[in-house]
């Protein structure tokens, strides 16, 4: 039975983490911004960021497809297996259309993505203000969904820890050599 | 017969006067309602397109002698769209176009030099928010059967205009150079 994550596995995960707590939290805070430099400039980074997302959410599902994850533990009844992958599936699904929508409601909204001010990144949309604003609902509802699909998926891997006693949270995180597999 | 020769160029004259507005060469009108003046900066990398809706121009060219040609554009600076309601409300503001104390942006040519096959360079100087520059851009002239079309563009530096200054004065969001693309639709009628 397999029981590890690969260490790219456990890599990816947090570094996204890391970075959908950091692009969730600029993009609450720059919303209502004045029209400033500054502004123009944290709107560039939160697109560059999302875009960097949306290829390492690429990269992870190509990782996992090709690396299979370690089996749930077998004391999980077939429901709560079910809901776990359920919430996983919610998980990258959101992590693919909260970028999606965000480049599309940059399209919209007459402001072309331009990957680090020098990639272009093609308009699928004309200029469209009130489509735009549309995209912009969107984009906020997936994100606060996203938020709640998270607090559920920490809650669940806390219960594992502090409730179930398993090694489902464990196995998650980075490894610091008492491993027996310490090359993989 | 003198008599009858001055009477016979009396008769030229008076029919090549009366010819002179059937030839209807002389372009005086622009049809602001078909024209456009649209322009694009780079905002972080992004170019980002713009117009003016709306302007008003005083122009007598004929095409046989474009060096006498005269041109005075009048811009409605209130009629920017930048892309966004919120950018037009900015560039309102004093920083940019300060359009309370300069409603109005003027270019008024002073010299046509034609290049051949219906291209010109048109120097001109141009006033913006009380600063006046020295212009020149190429036209290219398409000649329509009651008119024709002008068509160029060029690039003016908004720093030279103190357009955007304080916050905005830095290049590195928003950049110096903009570029200005016009196309007026001239016809010969009143």
């Amino acid at each position: 039975m397999n029981q590890q994550y690969t260490r790219t596995a456990i890599g990816l995960h947090w570094l996204m983490a890391g970075l959908l707590a950091v692009i969730f939290g600029v993009g609450i805070y720059m919303h209502d911004l004045p029209l400033s430099p500054w502004k123009l400039q944290i709107y560039s980074w939160h697109k560059w960021a999302g875009v960097t997302a949306f290829l390492l959410v690429l990269l992870r599902l190509g990782w996992r497809f090709s690396h299979r994850p370690p089996d749930l533990p077998s004391t999980m009844s077939r429901p709560t297996r079910l809901a776990a992958h359920a919430g996983h599936a919610l998980l990258y699904l959101l992590m693919i259309a909260i970028p999606l929508t965000g480049w599309l409601m940059s399209s919209a909204k007459g402001f072309q993505t331009v990957y680090f001010g020098v990639l272009p990144i093609p308009d699928l949309l004309a200029k469209d203000p009130a489509l735009g604003d549309l995209l912009r609902d969107i984009h906020a509802t997936l994100n606060f969904l996203l938020a709640a699909v998270v607090a559920g998926h920490v809650a669940a891997a806390l219960k594992h820890h502090l409730i179930d006693r398993d090694d489902v949270l464990r196995r998650m995180l980075p490894r610091r050599g008492r491993q027996p597999n310490r090359n993989s | 017969m003198t008599q009858a020769i001055r009477s016979l160029l009396q008769t030229a004259a008076i029919a090549a006067l009366a010819l002179t507005p059937a030839r209807a060469a002389e372009l005086t009108t622009v049809r602001t309602d078909q024209s456009r003046l649209i322009f694009v900066y780079q905002q972080m990398g992004v170019p980002v397109e713009g117009a003016f809706t709306r302007f008003s121009a005083q122009l007598l060219f004929d095409p046989a002698a474009p060096n006498a040609a005269k041109a005075v554009l009048d811009l409605d600076l209130t009629s920017v769209d930048a892309g966004s309601p919120e950018a037009n409300d900015e560039l309102a503001s004093k920083l940019w176009f300060d359009t309370k104390r300069f409603p109005t942006a003027r270019f008024v040519a002073e010299r046509v030099t034609a290049l051949g096959d219906h291209r010109y360079e048109l120097r001109g100087k141009i006033t913006i928010k009380g600063r006046t520059r020295d212009l020149t851009t190429p036209v290219t002239f398409t000649p329509a059967s009651d008119g024709g079309l002008f068509e160029g563009a060029f690039t003016l530096q908004r720093a030279d205009f103190a357009i955007g200054e304080g916050i905005w004065a830095d290049f590195g969001t928003v950049a110096n150079e903009v570029q200005v693309k016009f196309r007026f639709v001239a016809t010969a009628a009143k």
